[in-house]
């Protein structure tokens, strides 16, 4: 049977009815209308109630750019997890056994230009450049996502505690913050990395410190704004503790522009790992990082490219990536920008 | 009256906004009584004090600026100004809870409508979350949703279907008093109605006291018990429904029913009351009302009258009942 309402046509299909209301019932033979009733518990279709994630997936896979941004982080992601199955070891004739392919060294076979065994050429030991790109991934990847983590984990607790409660516990916090703040990202970076000494955590922790005043920030002033919404009241008078308040109410309110700046922090921790890698403060040389892989090939940059062109294009690559994806995620939930 | 007839029982509330341009007294002196089961009408205009009545019982103040300068509340005989915050918290959901005006920002957009309710289940009562959620789920279909909707956020649902979802939190935890600050204001009339409806069958159901913040004498005809009229931060006269209806005597009440059209009665144009609500900063002295009463003696501005008792329990803060 099929339901006329408003002069749209509904099936009764269980699946997209819902509520029951008044509607018209509608014989038709043909074109031509024998009845029109009205009765009295017609039904109308469920309306198709679109969530939030499907609404800001097309908003965002509708922008060019950030759904370029998005394939560069989803290439990315696949060849972190499959570094082995893109560039797996390689058996070695000399040792009888398999190495792994970054890291193995071949020095008959130094500086080969792009070709088809080595698509990214080999460097001045004999390394297959493509294999190091692609596990220096992996590295890239996990440094990324761990400082962000820790930034954003920091800086929101701070953040939201410093909206939360305001008063002097707000002063003294956001001024240490400030102190922070001032003292530019990379310099700080650079001088925690240095007393930390080298090595993969302590770039994480380096880069992660220096983005916890940024994440702060911004949750400091979304808490601030989001406390004073009736609902915070309303949760307050139904006797929630302040934890209940903050983790339950406030902070899922306060979550968009983290997420933006989350995902535009990786791009930047990506490249601020790499270049603390480049000045030597970072992840130690036998590692396919990027940063190190450009430092490496700095000294034969006039004679041989391929060493630096592969792994300073992936780092612009990737981080071009998120920023683009970054872009793309804000327009889509900034609600003033709702154009939905 | 004793106390244990008594649910709630509010004796000279002073409650006052310290700011930086003055102080703003918000509610002066203000009594109340009210019986278990019992609802009662806060009737008054904006600025009132009526919502800052309701926040003073939950101790929800906003503090600073304000502060409850003096008075007792007693629920179920203790009195609350004492208590610390954890055990308010304890009242606060679960013996007392409170129904918001505007359910378009009461409830929390980012959590679905099950959980809001569960929330407060848990917060108050030791049981399992699949429990609590079932028990969530039993709440909406009591107010009328069908749990089929019950996953769904705020901004799914229409206005008056939210208020409905405020219910459904408000009486969760089966409070002892209910305090309903405006519930319908936010909403159309056919919708006020069914909410109304609603929430007179669930009172009765669950045996709660409530009060009735309400600006519109036409809901406390139709919900409460008794009203309290509100001017300027205390009550100018408080009586049982029929009694106040009928026989107004406080010359504020007289103009408030005068400042209503009646259908039966064709007049040419309304009469209201003259002048303005005075600033609460800046109360005049002696009886509030007098610089906008038609029958001020020279000693209304002199003293504030006390609560006169004229018989049936009506009580009137009037000096023309002194006798």
């Amino acid at each position: 049977m099929i339901y006329v309402r408003d002069n749209k046509k509904y099936s009764t299909d269980p699946d997209r009815l819902r509520c029951k209301l008044f509607g018209y019932a509608t014989k038709t033979v043909g074109d031509k209308i024998l009845s029109n009733v009205k009765v009295g518990t017609g039904i109308i279709p469920s309306i198709k109630k679109k969530s939030m994630f499907s609404v800001i997936l097309r908003t965002v896979i509708k922008s060019k750019t950030a759904f370029a941004g998005l394939i560069i982080i989803l290439l990315l992601i696949l060849s972190a997890i499959f570094a082995n199955v893109i560039a797996p070891p390689v058996f070695d004739d000399r040792l009888g056994d398999y190495l792994p392919s970054w890291s193995r060294q071949d020095l008959n076979n130094r500086f080969q230009q792009p070709n088809m065994e080595f698509w990214f050429g080999t460097d001045n030991f004999g390394r297959d450049i493509f294999a190091r790109v692609i596990h220096g991934s992996r590295i890239s990847l996990q440094v990324g996502a761990i400082a962000v983590s820790i930034s954003a984990a920091i800086g929101v607790m701070l953040g939201a505690i410093s909206g939360f409660y305001g008063g002097r516990c707000d002063n003294v916090l956001m001024r240490i913050l400030d102190m922070a703040l001032a003292i530019p990202n990379i310099l700080l970076a650079i001088a925690i990395a240095a007393a930390l000494g080298p090595g993969l955590i302590n770039v994480m922790i380096a880069v992660g410190i220096g983005g916890i005043p940024g994440y702060a920030r911004i949750v400091r002033g979304s808490v601030m704004s989001v406390k004073e919404q009736e609902f915070v009241e309303a949760a307050k008078s139904s006797g929630a503790t302040d934890a209940t308040l903050i983790f339950r109410h406030i902070l899922p309110n306060c979550m968009s522009p983290v997420i933006v700046t989350m995902t535009m922090g990786l791009g930047s921790a990506i490249l601020a790992a790499a270049g603390l890698a480049f000045i030597g403060l970072g992840v130690s040389p036998p590692s396919p990082e990027w940063g190190a892989m450009l430092s490496d090939g700095r000294r034969f940059m006039r004679e041989f490219l391929p060493m630096v062109v592969f792994p300073g294009g992936a780092i612009a690559l990737v981080v071009l990536g998120f920023n683009m994806f970054g872009d793309g995620l804000r327009d889509a939930l900034d609600p003033r920008l709702n154009q939905r | 009256m004793t106390e244990s007839n008594n649910m709630l029982e509010i004796k000279g509330l002073t409650i006052h906004y310290v700011t930086d341009d003055g102080v703003v007294r918000a509610v002066n002196d203000l009594n109340i009584a009210i019986g278990r089961g019992e609802s009662i009408g806060l009737v008054g205009e904006t600025g009132a004090g009526k919502t800052t009545t309701a926040l003073g019982i939950l101790k929800l103040v906003p503090n600073p600026p304000g502060k409850i300068i003096d008075g007792e509340i007693f629920l179920d005989g203790e009195d609350i100004i004492k208590k610390s915050e954890p055990e308010m918290r304890k009242i606060r959901g679960n013996k007392v809870s409170m129904i918001f005006q505007d359910p378009m920002t009461s409830l929390n957009p980012v959590m679905t409508v099950r959980d809001q309710i569960a929330e407060v289940i848990l917060l108050h009562e030791k049981m399992p979350a699949a429990k609590a959620l079932e028990k969530a789920e039993e709440m909406l279909m009591k107010v009328g949703i069908m749990p089929d909707r019950a996953k769904d956020y705020p901004h799914q649902f229409s206005g008056g279907m939210r208020q409905r979802v405020v219910i459904a939190i408000a009486l969760a935890c089966s409070p002892e008093l209910l305090i309903a600050d405006e519930p319908t204001t936010a909403l159309d009339v056919t919708i006020q109605a069914q909410v109304l409806e609603l929430m007179k069958n669930l009172k009765e159901e669950f045996n709660t006291s409530m009060i009735m913040i309400t600006h519109d004498l036409g809901i406390v005809a139709e919900i409460c018990d008794k009203v309290a009229v509100m001017y300027a931060g205390s009550v100018v006269e408080y009586a049982d429904k029929l009694e106040l209806f009928k026989n107004p005597k406080h010359p504020y009440t007289i103009g408030l029913f005068n400042s209503i059209p009646d259908i039966g009665n064709d007049v040419e144009s309304l009469k209201p009351i003259k002048g303005l609500m005075p600033d609460p900063m800046n109360l005049p002295t002696g009886c509030p009302f007098h610089p906008r009463c038609d029958k001020a003696k020279p000693e209304c501005s002199e003293k504030i009258p006390a609560g006169y008792d004229i018989g049936n329990n009506h009580i009137v803060k009037c000096i023309l009942f002194n006798q």
